[in-house]
């Protein structure tokens, strides 16, 4: 299969990309709720919108209502998302939540999955227990109780949380922290009894949970996948999650740079435009460079998760890793380049800059996913 | 895509009938490669009849038109033969100019008579081309070039001298830019094709900080060109030239050799080359840049075999994969240690490391400066302001 978007996936992008642009816009979705009285994570009314188009369901099985389309489509929605800084439970629920929940139950999701695809619910992820991603090491505690699960512990950046409807909950049903097995997926009510949402705000105005379970009674319904069999769930969790952040961060950068070039166009110096200054042009070049390569890693790992190719797992690393490498360099170089009105909140190109900085951490920075590859790859 | 699979599979019995297991070796350097030509010496029975084959099917340059030489594949069917011949490992059974930048060129500005006559020529391998585009005094600043063919009525005589000709000395013919109008810079110059034996032809290798000699200073004096082997119209070589700039870029950029030739950490990993957690990380590093940088590639020739490329892109892929190449050397000496400082030891093959590190230098320089590429980039693709 060439490695371009096909027709349909070009038709996709082109809706997408001006419904985003217009209503997901940064002075009309992220300033609003970044500066409200209230903290808020994202638009609901948005939310909706992403439904009516059928996007919330993209990713979900025809049979079960959705689109049934795949990570490179999910993928067109993420860059235009990144690119307009649109808050957006996106990534958490139709990629995230939706991955986790194509292992459960048919009770769980017609629980969950008509919601989502109505623009009415939204999921959000409780894996990591560091400040650091590391799925390697699962503690918080699952132990059995009557028909279910009791969950004690505590996940300190459970991005989303406090507008999701629902927790995918991470936990340990059997073995030590560390172990590979023995870690088990739940589907767990935000108000559930025992859990409580220490609610802070995030560097890019996005909205995270310090989440506590404080014996928190999950029955059996609840288990995603097979207890104790969880990793298999959430390598695929993670799979689709690091390549939609993956995507989103080359909406990021591709915002970033758009911003750049204009100003190398408008900004005049020394009695000429900056953008004469060979000293940028060679820096902006460079950029665009890391950008594209960025750009085509991203679409080689949606094509082989697509596929179900077994390189996926070292594809998906790279993407992660080059996407943060490049629109890293991007929003820095971009904040440069602005000079003094780049460190103003008025101009928004130190908006992407957070935002990179969170997406760059979420599953995983670029040296976690270099050590990976290196993992993988057998050194 | 049902078609496609068959196709598929044929390819894939094909080759494994017919690609020697010697030339699913992978190539270790230049030397491993069958350039052909008039005076070729094939280095072996097996690269003779892996040539041979391939030459009868159209395969050595599998997306040309079965009429110059070509085994007509389309762009997909031509991924489709790229993706099987890399999956065993099986060597480009002819290596050449002809097939990277002349072919391409004369495929669109070449008249028919000189598409039956060239390309079938480079198909086959009879003749091996080098390029004449540097002079002494026009390296990145390419259009200043002096070389002058003077008008003779039915012939150029063409008087000056190229530089940096690669394999000059091994060559039949040469593609030449020659001015043949003083007057106007982009304007004046025709590209011109010649048999390297015509009398006031001569060449001089130039030995090189490897120690070998890839590139020849090239001389001119008073040679006959007649005025048929012309490419493209008289003074109007410049737009060959840039066309054919944008094949050889993208030959540089090593954007076609696919995953195989690209990441490095775990080859060292396994003959115990990596000492300390940074050097693994600088090599973790490394891997990530040259997997994304081999998905470039792909997207790109797929871009490109479809008209989708943005037609300066060779210029990012080349700016990018050269100095990616440098970078992948610089670690592969760092791994080595002492072995690799040695220039002329067996156990080295002759210092087969630490000259080609020294080669890869030349990278970024030959075919366009990095800073050029970043010039282009910036002026014809992000479209920047200034002259």
């Amino acid at each position: 299969m060439p490695l371009y978007h096909t027709d349909d996936q070009a038709l996709l992008a082109q809706t997408v990309t001006s419904f985003i642009a217009d209503q997901g816009a940064i002075a009309r979705q992220l300033r609003v709720w970044r500066d409200g009285e209230r903290p808020t994570a994202h638009d609901p009314a948005l939310w909706r919108q992403f439904a009516e188009l059928g996007l919330t369901g993209l990713l979900i099985a025809e049979a079960d209502g959705g689109l049934g389309l795949g990570q490179v489509e999910a993928g067109i929605v993420l860059r235009e998302v990144g690119r307009n800084l649109t808050p957006s439970p996106f990534l958490t629920t139709s990629v995230i939540g939706v991955t986790a929940l194509a292992s459960a139950s048919d009770d769980l999701r017609a629980r969950y999955l008509p919601g989502i695809i109505a623009g009415e619910t939204v999921l959000a992820l409780a894996l990591d227990e560091s400040a650091k991603h590391g799925p390697e090491t699962i503690a918080m505690a699952a132990e059995r109780a009557g028909n279910g699960f009791r969950l004690n512990g505590y996940k300190p950046c459970v991005i989303n949380g406090a507008a999701a409807d629902a927790l995918i909950v991470v936990a340990r049903t059997a073995g030590s922290a560390v172990d590979r097995d023995g870690i088990t997926l739940f589907a767990v009510p935000r108000d559930a009894p025992g859990i409580s949402h220490d609610m802070v705000r995030l560097v890019d105005g996005s909205l995270a949970s310090h989440v506590r379970f404080d014996g928190v009674e999950c029955d059996g319904g609840a288990v995603i996948g097979d207890v104790d069999g969880g990793r298999a769930v959430l390598d695929r969790v993670l799979a689709a999650g690091r390549v939609g952040a993956a995507a989103e961060l080359t909406g990021v950068g591709s915002g970033a740079f758009a911003l750049t070039t204009a100003w190398l166009k408008t900004r005049r110096q020394f009695g000429r435009l900056i953008g004469e200054f060979q000293a940028l042009q060679h820096r902006a070049a460079h950029l665009y460079a890391e950008l594209e390569i960025a750009d085509a890693a991203v679409l080689k790992a949606q094509h082989l998760l697509d596929g179900g190719s077994a390189q996926a797992e070292v594809m998906v690393a790279v993407a992660k890793a080059k996407s943060s490498r490049a629109t890293g360099l991007a929003v820095r170089e971009g904040v440069q380049m602005h000079g003094g009105v780049g460190m103003t909140d008025a101009f928004d190109i130190g908006l992407y800059m957070k935002r990179d900085r969170a997406l760059a951490e979420f599953l995983g920075d670029a040296s976690y996913h270099a050590d990976r590859l290196a993992t993988l790859s057998g050194y | 895509m049902p078609e496609l699979a068959e196709f598929r599979a044929e390819i894939r019995v094909w080759l494994d009938a017919h690609c020697p297991p010697a030339m699913r070796q992978p190539v270790q350097d230049e030397a491993d490669l069958c350039w052909g030509g008039r005076r070729w010496v094939f280095a072996s029975d097996d690269q003779r009849r892996w040539f041979d084959v391939c030459v009868a099917k159209g395969y050595t340059v599998p997306d040309w038109p079965i009429a110059y030489g070509g085994a007509g594949f389309d762009a997909a069917q031509a991924k489709v033969w790229r993706e099987e011949c890399a999956r065993i490992g099986a060597r480009p059974p002819l290596s050449s100019f002809g097939i990277w930048m002349l072919g391409p060129a004369l495929l669109k500005f070449g008249t028919e008579d000189q598409k039956v006559h060239y390309l079938g020529q480079i198909a086959r391998g009879e003749v091996r081309w080098c390029q004449g585009y540097s002079e002494p005094g026009a390296g990145s600043d390419l259009v200043s070039l002096q070389t002058f063919g003077e008008d003779r009525g039915d012939h150029w005589l063409v008087n000056g001298q190229k530089i940096w000709t690669s394999y000059a000395d091994q060559a039949d013919w040469i593609f030449c830019l020659v001015r043949t109008d003083k007057a106007d810079r982009y304007h004046g110059i025709s590209f011109l094709l010649f048999d390297m034996t015509t009398p006031g032809v001569t060449t001089r290798p130039i030995r090189l900080i490897s120690g070998s000699s890839p590139f020849c200073e090239t001389f001119f004096d008073d040679v006959v060109v007649p005025k048929h082997q012309i490419v493209g119209a008289v003074n109007r070589g410049w737009d060959v030239a840039k066309y054919l700039l944008g094949h050889e870029r993208e030959m540089i950029s090593g954007a076609g050799a696919g995953e195989r030739r690209t990441t490095i950490g775990a080859t060292l990993a396994r003959a115990g080359g990596i000492a300390n957690p940074v050097q693994r990380a600088d090599l973790a590093h490394f891997d990530i840049d040259a997997l994304a940088f081999a998905a470039m590639g792909e997207k790109f020739l797929d871009e490109a075999r479809s008209g989708r490329a943005h037609p300066a892109q060779p210029n990012m892929l080349k700016y990018a994969g050269t100095e990616l190449n440098k970078r992948r050397h610089e670690l592969l000496m760092g791994a080595g240690g002492s072995a690799a400082l040695e220039w002329d030891s067996a156990a080295t093959r002759g210092g087969a490391a630490a000259r080609g590190w020294l080669r890869t230098k030349a990278n970024s320089i030959e075919g366009g400066t990095s800073e050029v590429m970043l010039n282009v980039i910036a002026r014809r693709i992000l479209d920047l302001p200034g002259g």
